[in-house]
């Protein structure tokens, strides 16, 4: 099973966080998973946002304290 | 063969209209998305606590869904740098290099396209809607020294404009793209309303801080005393945030002014000397420049006072905090508000 890749965005502004994970997304293959961990509120709009129109899954979120932590897959229908 | 069209995004209507006349051609439409470090509304809604609650959105992603396109989001942060110091057509009113970021613009959509096989670009401009860089007799330069030259399709007045490559091949119907021109909005709101669009963020011009005069003028201070015309995605985030008070040419206080820029400027401890209040509620400033000799640490600690809860109190206790040195507690009477020269605040 393929591990999941984490990436630190903390501290970044909207859209640093939603281009780190772009960048990250864009190298992995179709079904790979990606945890992004956030401190900008922001990215509770804009990076399910960028999921939906990218044909990507956001498969958890989770908040904590001041940290918004997503579990995105890449393109799990294989588009 | 489906032609494919790139346009530019901006989170404007202009764009959003732009992509969707051609969307209705059968062409099939991605969007850009350049981020320099200066568009960047979403930053202070980030930063100040008091701006968490509004609804909040990133209006390139907002356009991009309305239309169902992609949208790659591109960090120009860097390269951009040459186009705010030095702009070959010069700035604006404040430090907006316009002209030379349209160009430069269109010359990473034109890359981009040949990179990905797409065909033309469409950009969201009207002429004469913005002072420099939409004014008719420019548009010509814009596409030439950007080396778009005519894959540059404006959906919005490609009919006042000479015939471009999409239209001459006839991927796109002439007759169908508009003729606007001028500041009026009225045109597209009634295309918004056509095409049934609410809700799209407000015109224009406001989303980058390089037109705005009072971020500009932190800049061009922020170069003066720094004796080089440069800075760091750090400097530019910086310039948005606090009071910038500046008592001499060694250096700089940058004081938060509520608790979401507190948290914010907590993020730099490790790149700054701060100071803190600890005797009372108050902000936390950073310290940028030189290292400052005791007096001129007294006086930035009795400045930064002034913005506490203590202001008012004869002594107040704060923080000196030094990733190497340390921090240690200094005591100081708050600076009154008369005694704060007005040149020092940087607005």
């Amino acid at each position: 099973m393929n591990p999941v890749i984490e990436l630190d965005a903390r501290r970044l502004l909207c859209p640093m966080p939603v281009i780190r994970l772009q960048d990250c997304v864009e190298k992995q293959a179709s079904g790979v998973k990606v945890r992004i961990t956030c401190t900008d509120p922001g990215t509770m709009s804009d990076i399910p946002a960028w999921c939906r129109i990218n044909g990507h899954r956001v498969l958890a979120t989770e908040q904590l304290d001041h940290e918004y932590i997503f579990l995105v897959q890449k393109d799990p229908d294989g588009n | 063969m489906t032609r494919k069209a790139v346009a530019l995004i901006s989170g404007g209507l202009d764009s959003l209209l732009a992509a969707k006349l051609i969307q209705q051609q059968g062409i099939e439409v991605e969007g850009i998305n350049f981020f320099t470090g200066f568009c960047v509304e979403g930053h202070t809604h980030a930063i100040r606590k008091h701006e968490r609650n509004r609804v909040k959105r990133n209006n390139a992603l907002w356009v991009a869904e309305q239309l169902g396109i992609k949208l790659h989001i591109i960090d120009i942060v860097d390269e951009y740098k040459d186009v705010v110091i030095n702009p070959k057509h010069g700035y604006g009113a404040n430090l907006n290099p316009c002209l030379d970021c349209k160009i430069f613009m269109l010359h990473k959509a034109q890359e981009w396209l040949k990179q990905h096989d797409f065909d033309f670009i469409i950009t969201g401009e009207v002429i004469g809607q913005r002072p420099k860089s939409q004014r008719k007799k420019l548009m010509p330069v814009v596409a030439e020294e950007s080396g778009a030259d005519d894959l540059l399709l404006r959906p919005l007045c490609a009919r006042s404009l000479p015939e471009t490559l999409p239209e001459r091949e006839g991927w796109v119907d002439r007759e169908k793209l508009k003729d606007f021109s001028g500041r009026s909005r009225k045109p597209q709101m009634a295309l918004a309303a056509e095409f049934g669009f609410e809700d799209y963020a407000q015109p224009a011009g406001g989303c980058c801080f390089l037109t705005d005069q009072s971020y500009s003028v932190k800049l061009q201070d922020l170069w003066d005393n720094r004796g080089k015309r440069d800075y760091e995605l750090d400097d530019i985030m910086l310039l948005k945030v606090g009071r910038h008070i500046r008592p001499s040419k060694a250096f700089k206080l940058i004081i938060a002014r509520e608790e979401g820029e507190n948290q914010f400027l907590s993020g730099y401890k490790r790149q700054f000397q701060t100071i803190s209040t600890v005797s009372h509620a108050g902000p936390l400033a950073l310290i940028e420049g030189e290292p400052l000799d005791p007096q001129q640490l007294e006086l930035a600690c009795a400045i930064t006072a002034r913005y506490s809860k203590g202001r008012d109190a004869d002594s107040v206790e704060m923080r000196f905090s030094d990733r190497e040195q340390g921090s240690r507690r200094i005591h100081v009477k708050p600076l009154p508000a008369a005694q704060i020269n007005p040149d020092w605040v940087i607005v």
